[in-house]
């Protein structure tokens, strides 16, 4: 198997255009993710009875695979990126409701009663206490689901929205590595920077970490 | 939707559709296959690897990355590699699925490994024990619970995806999804995903059921994590 790398500077704009392409299928899908896994997680974390239904029912989603989900999304949202992002958003969520209550759990019950005796109301010390330390473990969720995402986007290419995921499709019918290599590596780049970047963020957002360390 | 309901029900209860040779008994044990026999080769190259960096301290960075550079693979991608070089045999499957399941594997046995509390490993090299002793007879059962873990974790993520099989050109239950996508015919993708779902359920069930087999002389508490 020989790989062409003078392929790569000819195809220079298309593959930028697949890489922003990729991102935006990806970059929608963790933040729709976030917005369903914390209310639910927050639910999960209070409501002791509806928890193991939550996460059972999250687990589940997770067998089912990537390519039937987009397949079976397709009557209901038809071949758009919407099919894309809302089959990653079901992906991401197993990730994220499972550290997000995690992260709640992790939090003191003495913190929290602190909180409440200082006369803070529930969504008082969920907001300003409760998430601000479960923030790491969330985090830690979010890393995983973003580069999850972006490795998964690629199988979205059957219904045409896979991003870098194309050029798999493109070498695989021509009989052609080259651009299959090209794919490996820019999604495997592109999820190496999203982490980094996400890592940063989590730098910055928690200064008490860092002042203890 | 009621309607496509009814049709998956018949497409999953219907005798033809389960004997012969691209029926579902034949598929379900296909696809029985690629997955067991992945998730073993997996879990004899990730759990000494996993063991040996959790017993030394070394090679942490190497594990905690290993798993990040494992997720971030496209698998589609690496299976259309792997074909584009070896040509049409089980190769493509096998080095995707295995490569899906090795770092899930590594960094769970690390962690468990890791969460062993170190005045317990102290106290088992100060009553004499060897290295392999203080390994196979402390830190090993004790993280036991996070390396079943990542074992059913591994195990639903090969299931899921040795879909890919049916990519290229081989059977199992990605057979459905694949020629139910080519033909337009949604029942027979649903019927395949449906498959595909409680197989692995099936599978995570039967690990849990032996994780609770090794686990019946512990206290309860072996169970909190």
């Amino acid at each position: 198997m020989t790989v062409d790398w003078g392929w790569f500077p000819d195809h220079q704009s298309d593959l930028v255009t697949l890489t922003l392409d990729h991102l935006s299928t990806a970059v929608p899908a963790v933040l729709f993710g976030l917005l369903i896994a914390l209310p639910l997680a927050v639910i999960a974390h209070r409501v002791r009875a509806l928890r193991g239904l939550l996460l059972g029912l999250s687990n589940i989603l997770f067998t089912i695979p990537s390519i039937a989900i987009f397949v079976l999304l397709l009557p209901i949202t038809g071949l758009t990126r919407t099919t894309a992002i809302t089959g990653l958003t079901i992906y991401t969520l197993v990730v994220l409701l499972r550290n997000t209550v995690e992260g709640l759990d992790s939090v003191p019950t003495k913190v929290r009663e602190a909180s409440t005796a200082m006369g803070a109301r529930p969504l008082r010390t969920l907001l300003t206490v409760e998430l601000p330390l479960a923030f790491p473990v969330i985090m830690a969720g979010v890393r995983v689901a973003t580069v999850m995402a972006i490795s998964l986007v690629s199988v979205a290419s059957y219904i045409g929205y896979g991003g870098l995921g194309q050029l798999f499709t493109d070498g695989f019918q021509r009989n052609y590595p080259t651009p299959v290599v090209a794919g490996v590596l820019l999604s495997l780049l592109l999820a190496l920077v999203a982490d980094a970047v996400l890592v940063t963020i989590q730098w910055l957002c928690t200064p008490w970490l860092r002042r203890r360390a | 939707m009621i309607e496509l309901l009814k049709d998956l029900l018949r497409w999953l209860t219907s005798g033809s559709q389960w004997s012969g040779t691209d029926g579902i008994a034949t598929r379900l044990l296909e696809h029985l296959q690629y997955s067991l026999l992945a998730t073993l080769v997996a879990a004899a190259i990730a759990l000494p690897v996993g063991l040996l960096i959790g017993h030394t301290g070394r090679g942490a960075f190497l594990a905690i990355n290993l798993s990040g550079f494992g997720r971030a693979l496209p698998t589609v991608g690496l299976v259309t590699l792997v074909f584009l070089a070896s040509g049409l045999s089980m190769w493509p499957v096998y080095i995707s699925l295995v490569a899906l399941a090795v770092p899930v594997i590594v960094t769970n046995t690390y962690a468990g490994m890791a969460a062993v509390d170190p005045e317990v490993r102290d106290a088992a090299r100060g009553q004499g024990m060897r290295w392999y002793q203080v390994l196979f007879q402390v830190e090993l059962p004790l993280a036991l619970p996070l390396i079943m873990t990542g074992l059913r974790l591994a195990c639903v993520q090969v299931v899921a995806t040795a879909t890919i099989a049916a990519y290229v050109s081989f059977g199992g239950l990605g057979r459905y999804v694949f020629d139910g996508l080519a033909q337009r015919d949604l029942v027979q993708v649903l019927g395949g995903a449906v498959l595909v779902a409680v197989l692995a359920i099936a599978l995570d069930l039967a690990l849990a059921g032996v994780q609770r087999l090794l686990f019946r002389n512990r206290p309860p508490r072996a169970h909190a994590h």
